[in-house]
């Protein structure tokens, strides 16, 4: 469970000695994107390296890897020989890259001995969309991560503040996951001295059904953590129907504050506590 | 011999014994200057020379209001050359980088003593490298003071550049085409020196408020310009958005709120990095979260303080000097921001410094070692980068002090086992803020207790310092030589610490 | 004459040049020389020796570079000039 997932270039060395400490839940180190084509080899040793050697590391790593088609996507997989990879991020993602990753990810599983690698996928086409309740089905994925920057470029459109243009690809990607019991994290909001828009987005996100965010600069990251925690409201609520319950243990329904408490409310009281429990909230 | 710091010091000077000597010590007071004839105009600054008859090995003495932007000492510095007055000694009480003309003086030979708080730039470099032929001392803005009021430092003539003079000899820096707001650091060379001289660009008939009273002005000489207000920004008024000084910035402020400290009528200083204006920031969060006002805010004043007298969120600001502009238009225009001198500030001897009232200072350092003793005289190297300016005397009257600096920088760490120069002994420093945690100084139990529960990441300084290492390496110690380029005056007026020559 | 760079001068990385030659010799330029010289010095012999790569002139322009980082950059400029 994760609120938050910072883009880091893994070729930048001054953004990796620091990536431990960002107050971002999960990091991404980036090899695809954000890392110059003459530069794939060099962001890799550096990432491979540090993973091997540093001494510091963030509490969940996910590594975003080239799409399957390029030259570096084997090379890429190497990573997960460090055993500190829990990610991989999938770009370009769809169901036949995911069956290609998918292929390879268990043939590197036996022959390294390692636990089983999990995805998140990266929708960014609108192929991807369409095909997005396979992919949410697919027993490697536990995540979905919306990239709505290409695929506005591919609808040819242009992205604005509001999101209307996206509300239709956000909203398959919260069934699709939700469906499927996997998290649904939102697209990177690209204003970074604007803390008004960012708030504005978030929200926007969060009332949807997504769960998590992903951010471009550690500055995102506060917004998006307070946004996607449970509120003080929600949490003093969840810490008076979990007192009631203890109370009432012998009789089968109560009520907090006039309302019935049955199974579903009870369930959603566990999920806040939980959650305020990892996020350090209580 | 070995001082109370374990640092040696040469026979022949006061050793430092501890933070809290001053205590048992008198203060010692000359005359104040009593002025003989009436305040005469002068033309020019070579004037003044003869006026006065400034000879050699005199002691002249400036103030730093102008910051980068000052004109006045370079005009002098002009003087002396030209008329080659040997073995002067000036003390100015801040050197800064525009100051080249000294820089000359003193490759020159023509000033061979300098007394002063802060020193960066060309005259660092060279005094650096051993070419000032006599002393260098470093103080502290409260130690100078004393040093003045107490004869040990004796001023022959004080150039004080005043942006706006009257024809009493009265000035004020609240206004003019130069003006740089409060001139706390030039009152006691006004009261002590034997001459008294104002330079100004801008006379007028009849002051109604002043900071100089002309009663201690011997002359004052109207000159062209004295120096560039814009000069006044010294390019750390900007608040950082890296984010690691914004997680530094963060946690100070929290361990700040922890310790109860943002409470009504508290009163609290910060230096003038990028880091710090952070902290400013997000304690002012807290306080319009928790609905505080503050009693008043202290030191160097810059913009983010004056909206926060402004919006009611201080009662007063006691200004020492002002850092940007916002800050000296506020100094002009609103009574509630007061002007202190550098006695009132911040000399151990006065009754009730200001820095005694502090509830908190935040601060930052060069190097901190693991007693706490910090540095901002050198670099890591043990080249002179500033000095104490007002660090060692907050640091000891505030209730609280904060060192805020990231754990290491390009590769060096912060912590060291010793610091090559203490500037601020480790008695006077009682938490460090780092990105990667916090550490305590253990005499305070009180705040090793408070801080228990509060989940913020404490460390023992040790742990700290050996994180630092285990994600940089081990660094090499750097040996410096035995030659002596400078010396640290403790702000009771013993040495705390020799600056030597570096390799 | 076969080249390999890697790296950049930005702060905490360091910019790497090999060349083939016909002994081994390794110059180091660093802002944090003073400190971490014989450090740097030492990942860079270790990482040769790893890679048994001999007969290289490796010149370093350190800008406060962790191990880790002149170790990778090392990789990358010899493998380039392969």
């Amino acid at each position: 469970m994760f609120r938050s997932l910072l883009f880091i270039p893994s070729n930048n060395p001054s953004m990796i000695q620091n990536a431990d400490i960002f107050s971002a839940d999960g990091i991404i180190f980036d090899l695809e994107d954000s890392v110059d084509i003459s530069e794939k080899d060099n962001a890799r040793n550096l990432l491979m390296n540090y993973l091997n050697e540093g001494t510091n590391y963030p509490s969940l790593i996910v590594l975003r890897i080239n799409p399957v088609e390029t030259e570096f996507f084997l090379n890429d997989l190497e990573l997960l020989k460090t055993q500190k990879i829990n990610y991989v991020l999938l770009p370009k993602a769809d169901i036949e890259s995911l069956k290609i990753l998918d292929r390879h990810l268990s043939t590197y599983e036996e022959k390294y001995k390692l636990d089983k690698i999990k995805v998140i996928v990266l929708t960014e086409t609108t192929n991807s969309i369409i095909e997005i309740d396979q992919i949410a089905k697919h027993k490697r994925v536990e995540g979905i991560l919306l990239g709505a920057e290409d695929l506005c470029n591919e609808l040819e459109i242009n992205r604005t503040n509001e999101g209307n243009e996206i509300l239709f690809a956000r909203s398959k990607v919260i069934y699709a996951c939700t469906a499927n019991n996997i998290i649904a994290i939102d697209t990177p909001n690209t204003s970074i001295d604007n803390e008004e828009l960012l708030k504005k987005d978030c929200l926007n996100a969060k009332n949807l059904g997504m769960k998590a965010k992903s951010a471009i600069h550690p500055n995102q990251l506060e917004i998006i953590n307070d946004i996607f925690s449970p509120s003080k409201d929600e949490i003093d609520w969840a810490i008076k129907v979990i007192k009631e319950k203890e109370k009432n243990l012998s009789k089968g329904a109560f009520s907090v504050d006039g309302k019935m408490i049955d199974k579903p409310l009870l369930m959603k009281a566990d999920k806040i506590i939980n959650k305020a429990k990892l996020y350090h909230l209580i | 011999m070995i001082n109370g710091i374990n640092r040696f010091i040469p026979d022949n000077l006061k050793p430092f014994k501890t933070n809290n000597s001053y205590l048992d010590m008198k203060r010692t007071l000359i005359n104040k200057k009593e002025k003989q004839f009436e305040t005469v105009f002068l033309n020019n600054i070579e004037s003044a020379f003869d006026y006065f008859n400034i000879k050699s090995n005199q002691c002249l003495s400036f103030h730093h209001h102008l910051r980068n932007g000052d004109n006045v000492l370079q005009q002098v510095s002009e003087v002396v050359k030209r008329r080659d007055l040997r073995n002067m000694h000036f003390a100015p009480s801040s050197i800064f980088p525009s100051y080249t003309n000294l820089a000359d003086l003193i490759l020159n030979g023509n000033v061979t003593d300098i007394h002063t708080n802060y020193l960066n730039g060309k005259v660092a470099e060279v005094i650096g490298q051993g070419y000032l032929k006599g002393k260098l001392i470093m103080n502290t803005h409260g130690g100078r003071a004393r040093a003045i009021e107490s004869g040990d430092l004796k001023i022959d003539v004080a150039f004080l550049a005043c942006p706006t003079v009257d024809k009493f000899g009265n000035g004020t820096g609240a206004f003019g085409p130069s003006a740089c707001g409060t001139l706390g650091y030039a009152i006691s060379d006004l009261e002590y020196a034997k001459k008294v001289i104002l330079v100004t660009d801008n006379l007028v008939d009849k002051l109604d408020e002043y900071q100089f009273d002309g009663a201690y002005v011997d002359a004052v000489i109207v000159v062209d310009s004295i120096g560039n207000s814009e000069g006044i920004v010294s390019g750390t008024t900007k608040l950082t958005k890296d984010p690691i000084g914004l997680k530094i910035a963060k946690d100070c402020a929290n361990v700040i709120n922890q310790l109860g400290l943002i409470k009504n009528n508290f009163s609290m200083q910060t230096g003038a990095g990028k880091i710090s204006l952070a902290v400013v920031k997000y304690i002012q969060d807290i306080m319009n979260q928790k609905n505080i006002t503050g009693s008043f805010a202290s030191g160097g004043i810059t913009k983010s303080y004056v909206d926060m007298l402004n919006k009611g969120l201080f009662k007063e600001l006691y200004d020492v000097q002002c850092f940007d502009l916002d800050a000296v238009k506020s100094y002009h225009l609103n009574k509630n921001h007061k002007a202190m001198s550098a006695s009132k500030y911040g000399n151990p001897f006065e009754k009730n410094p200001i820095c005694n009232r502090l509830s908190f200072v935040i601060l930052g350092a060069t190097e901190i070692d693991l007693d706490f003793n910090v540095n901002v005289t050198t670099d890591s190297w043990g080249n002179i980068i500033g000095g104490s300016g007002g660090h060692a005397d907050v640091a000891h009257g505030a209730d609280v002090t904060v060192i805020i600096s990231p754990l290491f920088k390009s590769r060096i760490p912060i912590i060291k086992d010793k610091v090559i120069t203490v500037t601020t002994p480790g008695n006077d420093i009682d938490i460090l803020v780092t990105e990667r945690g916090i550490a305590v100084n253990p005499e305070r139990k009180d705040i090793l207790k408070t801080l228990e529960n509060s989940g913020l990441p404490i460390y023992t300084i040790k742990e700290l310092y050996n994180l630092a290492h285990s994600i940089t390496g081990i660094p090499a110690k750097i040996k410096h030589s035995d030659e002596i380029i400078g010396y640290v005056e403790y702000r009771d007026g013993t040495y705390i610490d020799c600056i030597y020559k570096v390799i | 004459m076969k080249i390999g760079t890697a790296g950049s001068k930005e702060s905490n990385d360091c910019f790497i040049t090999v060349k083939e030659s016909d002994k081994t010799e390794i110059t180091i330029e660093s802002i944090v020389a003073a400190f971490f010289y014989d450090q740097i010095k030492e990942t860079i012999e270790n990482t040769l020796k790893e890679l048994d790569v001999k007969n290289v002139i490796v010149v370093v322009e350190d800008k406060g570079a962790l191990d880790y980082t002149i170790k990778s950059r090392l990789i990358s400029a010899i493998k380039r000039m392969n």
